[in-house]
């Protein structure tokens, strides 16, 4: 099933992309072609099947609890766009978490 | 019968979503300090603060830590637990996504039981995870915001009830917590520290018609960060919502903030969708596997829990449930008051000073028992010089004020203070025998003749070598002389 | 004398270790040919001349005391742009990233500083690694040195390019569908693909996590092989690096290939395929077989659905990967937008190019409520059966050999208005992915004045067997001999 610009709409702003209505236009062209293809995927058997996530076959790869030391402050900050009393500024915040 | 009408009654119920940071010496997934508070921006890394190409590697300690918290919790663990990646943008959020767990948890199905006034309840845990937090927004005084990202990656469990939920109170919800948080520090897991926000509680509320089969609109609260605030919150929004649906209004699902100050719930946000978080499974770290063997070690190496130590102070020292509750309330109190008691051996009186004035002076203080400069012994040693005659109660209270304040011991406060007869008894068994030696002056002064009261206050003097605090005398004198003319 | 730049990656370490050269003589010479051939193919994005001059210079200062030097000491080298360089510019190709410096080294940037390689600079690619062409890069294509109205392919065209036409001796990029095979195929040189697992991402930019991986570019076979020697091995900071036996290049050089069993998938060699790779590859399996390899058709039967798999998998995850660009912590803030939100919505929309975008929006759409079990958990489950069709073809065969792209370069702007025929040039690359296996791209031929590549696979962490055939093959063919004239 095709997506419509409706869909390229909700999913730009879950992604937080801001699309021209040009933008959207071609996307969404480019992006049902794309779909298109996948619909040989979806008719594929797969029941019982478990999914792949991880290429490597690992698991409990974990680190002992040590402290090592922190970058100095300003390197940390080095590549903000705006830093200011020690903090990545940004501009007011409207939306909740 | 026209214009009488039956007043809906309302039910509440009562979910909760706890967070507790880990007591861990680095963060979740890098080497970086886990404390609190210091200068912004001071524990952070390419991982913790989410530059390109940076990985996670997670913490040994923190995955153990979940699980003794799961066990405690009466939950099943996973043998196979993994890490998903929950995505949503804020700028708390460094990468843009929450490092968590999502269908397999690392512990399911678990419980603990609370005390209230309502009577005994099982309050079931859905599940308990391990994530990492986000950093610390603050404003700027242009109207800006600041991020501070030294609680990035910090490691979080977070604890969720099962639904339905099986709390309907304010006093259910604070005693769920109460008991959540003695268990979380008797084990090690979590300093429990509220008001720091590493212990940070958010209860989901609904209120539905008694009888009424299908549950209400539910809100979410924030920002409770005391036992008080979680009941007056709770408590608040439970009222709130009951009158909404007298006046015919329905609850809107939102998220409500506490304040404070104005002791109310306030609208934080509507959630009028669900939050896409699109979940999948975390791509840089490899599962977990969670072994029998391996439980079985850590469940072994569990402290005694607080609900055991509850029965214990019971039954070992004779100790109502409520006594023993606020004396295990968290492993350091159980602590405190087991080695007190057993110094002094007297259980009972040390259980009555702990209640009272330890516990009074805290609060006042803003200070935890381990905080405390008078230690176990100093209030096992004050207990004894109560026990023997040596101070009497009244003077024990300010010896041991003294100790709180200044963490001398209490027999050198009390000798100090004994050079000053100020003890009301011991005063006024002095001023018995005065009276009864001079009978004639003391009627005169009774009956008005004030120059007399020179003379009383002599002569207690003299009997007391000096000793008596004249202001007490005084006091006691006229105290006395009130309850004589009547 | 061949000129230093034309040199092998593993003549110029003896050279300089033997003291024929001075270290600061080969970035010198590397620098002068980075001078001449750059307006011509436009293969990095910077060039760390005075770095470069000051880690020569420790090299030479240190032989000349009889210090130990590395492994890799003054083997002048470039990195793909999507690797951390600290205090080196890293863009990733983007817009977004414009002027960041990292504050820290990836894994693979530091082993070879301490192995001693002297980095001259950072190659273009395709934005974040998203494209077959480098035509994706916000900083202008780079040109394929055997044709400059071609492209290079990609992503890795920057690293395939600088090392085609003798600016370095060898380069790092990455390979998610086949970023580094495809490119170097393109550009007729050698590229290797290592196992998932075999070298550390820490410090790579990702794409597709599950899927990345960062592999040597060079010359030869044996140049790629003292590459990854000095870049595999476990990294305490990659929670998916593997602790396998570790790689010797000494031990897949020994040129023996017989008895080894070559499986060619049909798949992989009929529509889509041009005649003349194809014809390629077959004489390329001939060649083998005179070497004492046996050689069989096989099949597998899942791996045609790569390509849609790849672009469920790759987009999703890159989807997340690529939230961080918000503008906040480093990369570009543009102006505009109204409050927090509104400003990272614009610098999304001011950083990213068109494909970067369009794979956001397609992973996004593949995770989102409603279709996660239909695109994404059905895409993992496919591509367990596509490791599985490896798994079943490794048991009969020691190595797997299919052309590395189904055609040669392609015309710069040819592809840019028709995105599916620009991902069918991944076709054959991905499956190795998918399955988390080695690949190697090899010259084995010619077609109209463009390299053809030999796509050569193995089993996971079995990077020997595969390099040593790639290595027969090679020694017994001219193909890896011939150079592009460029600017010389």
């Amino acid at each position: 099933m095709p997506l419509t610009l409706d869909d390229v709409r909700r999913v730009a702003n879950l992604a937080r992309l801001e699309l021209t209505d040009d933008e959207a236009a071609v996307q969404l062209r480019r992006i049902n072609e794309l779909m298109e293809r996948f619909e040989s995927l979806r008719e594929l058997d797969v029941e019982g099947i478990e999914p792949t996530a991880h290429s490597a076959p690992l698991h409990n790869v974990l680190r002992e609890d040590a402290a090592r030391p922190s970058l100095p402050r300003d390197e940390a900050l080095s590549g903000a766009p705006d830093a200011r009393e020690g903090c990545f500024a940004v501009p007011l915040i409207l939306e909740a978490s | 019968m026209p214009g009488t009408q039956v007043e809906t009654r309302y039910v509440g119920s009562i979910g909760m979503e706890v967070h507790a940071e880990l007591l861990t010496e680095s963060k979740m997934f890098c080497g970086c300090r886990n404390a609190f508070g210091g200068e912004p921006n001071t524990r952070c890394c390419p991982v913790c603060l989410g530059l390109p190409g940076s990985l996670p590697v997670a913490n040994r300690l923190a995955v153990e830590l979940v699980v003794r918290a799961a066990l405690a919790l009466n939950c099943a663990i996973s043998p196979i637990a993994k890490f998903d990646r929950k995505n949503y943008f804020y700028p708390d959020l460094p990468k843009g996504y929450q490092i968590s767990q999502y269908d397999q948890p690392i512990g399911s199905g678990g419980w603990l039981d609370i005390e209230s006034e309502a009577g005994p309840r099982r309050v079931h845990i859905r599940r308990v995870h391990l994530e990492e937090d986000t950093g610390k927004l603050m404003h700027l005084p242009t109207g800006d915001s600041a991020v501070d990202y030294n609680r990035s990656g910090v490691p979080l469990m977070e604890i969720v009830t099962e639904f339905p939920p099986d709390m309907s109170s304010a006093d259910e919800a604070r005693a769920y917590l109460v008991k959540l948080r003695a268990i979380l520090t008797c084990i090690g897991v979590s300093d429990g520290k509220m008001e720091q926000g590493s212990l940070r509680c958010e209860p989901n509320i609904s209120v539905r018609p008694e009888g009424s089969a299908a549950f209400g609109t539910k809100t979410e609260i924030k920002n409770l960060n005391s036992f008080r605030a979680v009941h007056r919150g709770v408590q608040h929004e439970l009222a709130r919502q009951v009158a909404l649906l007298r006046r015919g209004d329905r609850v809107a699902q939102e998220t409500r903030g506490w304040n404070e100050a104005r002791g109310e719930t306030v609208l934080q946000r509507v959630k009028e969708v669900e939050q896409e978080y699109r979940y999948f499974p975390e791509p840089d770290l490899m599962p977990v596997h969670i072994d029998d063997a391996r439980v079985g070690l850590i469940r072994a190496r569990l402290p005694e829990l607080p609900d055991a130590a509850r029965v214990r102070l019971v039954d070992q020292y004779g100790l109502s449930p409520a006594e023993a509750d606020l004396l295990t309330q968290t492993a350091a109190w159980t602590a405190y008051f087991e080695r007190a008691a057993g110094l002094c051996g007297n259980a009972r009186a040390t259980a009555n000073w702990m209640m009272g004035e330890l516990a009074r002076l805290l609060n006042a203080a803003n200070l935890e028992i381990e905080q405390c400069k008078a230690g176990p012994e100093a209030l096992a040693d004050l207990l004894a010089m109560v026990e023997n005659g040596r101070i009497s109660g009244k003077m024990a209270k300010g010896v041991w004020e003294a100790a709180f304040e200044t963490g001398e011991a209490p027999a050198a406060i009390a000798a100090r203070q004994g050079e000053q007869i100020s003890d009301a008894d011991a005063l006024g068994a002095v001023l018995d025998s005065v009276i009864a030696a001079q009978p004639d002056v003391w009627q005169a002064l009774c009956a008005g003749d004030e120059k007399k009261l020179t003379f009383m206050v002599g002569q207690i003097m003299k009997q007391t070598r000096g000793k008596a605090n004249p202001g007490e005398v005084n006091r006691l004198l006229r105290e006395r002389m009130a309850g004589g003319a009547q | 004398m061949e000129p230093l730049t034309q040199r092998s990656l593993r003549d110029l370490r003896d050279a300089v270790r033997s003291g024929e050269v001075s270290a600061r003589e080969v970035a010198q010479a590397h620098l002068n040919r980075i001078a001449e051939a750059e307006p011509s193919v436009s293969a990095l994005l910077a060039v760390t001349a005075d770095d470069a001059l000051t880690q020569a210079d420790a090299v030479d200062l240190a032989r000349s005391r009889g210090d130990a030097i590395g492994a890799l000491a003054g083997v002048p080298i470039a990195l793909k742009d999507v690797i951390c360089t600290r205090g080196v510019a890293t863009t990733c190709g983007s817009r977004i990233l414009s002027g960041w410096k990292p504050p820290y080294d990836a894994t693979v940037t530091a082993r070879l500083r301490a192995a001693g390689a002297v980095m001259l600079g950072k190659a273009n690619c395709d934005e974040f690694a998203m494209g077959s062409s480098t035509e994706n890069s916000a900083y202008g294509p780079t040109r394929n040195p055997w044709n400059l109205a071609c492209v290079p392919g990609g992503s890795s065209g920057g690293s395939a390019a600088a090392v085609a036409v003798g600016e370095v001796a060898g380069s790092l990029g990455s390979d998610t569908g086949g970023s580094i095979r495809q490119p170097a195929a393109l550009c007729g040189i050698v590229g290797l693909k290592p196992t998932y697992g075999r070298v550390s991402r820490f410090g790579l930019v990702a794409y597709a996590s599950s899927l990345d991986q960062i592999g040597p570019m060079a010359r030869s076979v044996e140049d790629a092989a003292l590459l990854l020697d000095a870049i595999a091995g476990l990294d305490p900071l990659d929670a998916t690096s593997v602790d396998a036996p570790p790689f010797r290049a000494e031990s897949a050089m020994r040129g023996d290939i017989r008895g080894l069993r070559i499986g060619v998938p049909t798949e992989f060699m009929g529509d889509g395929v041009d005649g003349p790779v194809a014809s390629a590859v077959r004489a390329a399996v001939e060649a083998l077989c005179a070497l004492g390899a046996t050689a069989e058709e096989c099949s597998l039967p899942t791996a045609r659905h790569s390509l849609a798999t790849y672009y469920i998998l790759a987009p999703a995850e890159a989807s997340s990967n690529l939230a961080r660009y918000d503008g906040v912590r480093f990369g570009v803030r543009a102006a505009g937008g109204f409050g927090h939100a509104g400003m990272t919505e614009a610098s999304r929309e001011a950083g990213f190019g068109a494909e970067t975008k369009q794979r956001i929006l397609v992973g996004t759409y593949a995770l989102s409520a409603g279709y996660y079990d239909a695109y994404y958990l059905q895409a993992q489950k496919v591509r367990t059966l596509i490791r599985r069709d490896f798994d079943a073809a490794f048991k009969r065969f020691d190595v797997l050999v299919t052309p590395t792209s189904p055609t040669v370069a392609f015309g710069i702007g040819e592809r840019s208005d028709d995105p599916l025929a620009m991902k069918l040039a991944d076709v054959c690359t991905l499956p190795a992915n998918m399955a988390g296996i080695p690949g190697v791209s090899i010259p084995c031929g010619m077609d109209r004045g463009l390299p053809i590549g030999l796509q050569i696979m193995g089993r996971s962490f079995d990077e020997e067997t595969t390099l040593r055939a790639a290595h027969a093959y090679e020694q017994a063919t001219h193909w890896h001999t011939l150079r592009p004239e460029v600017a010389c």
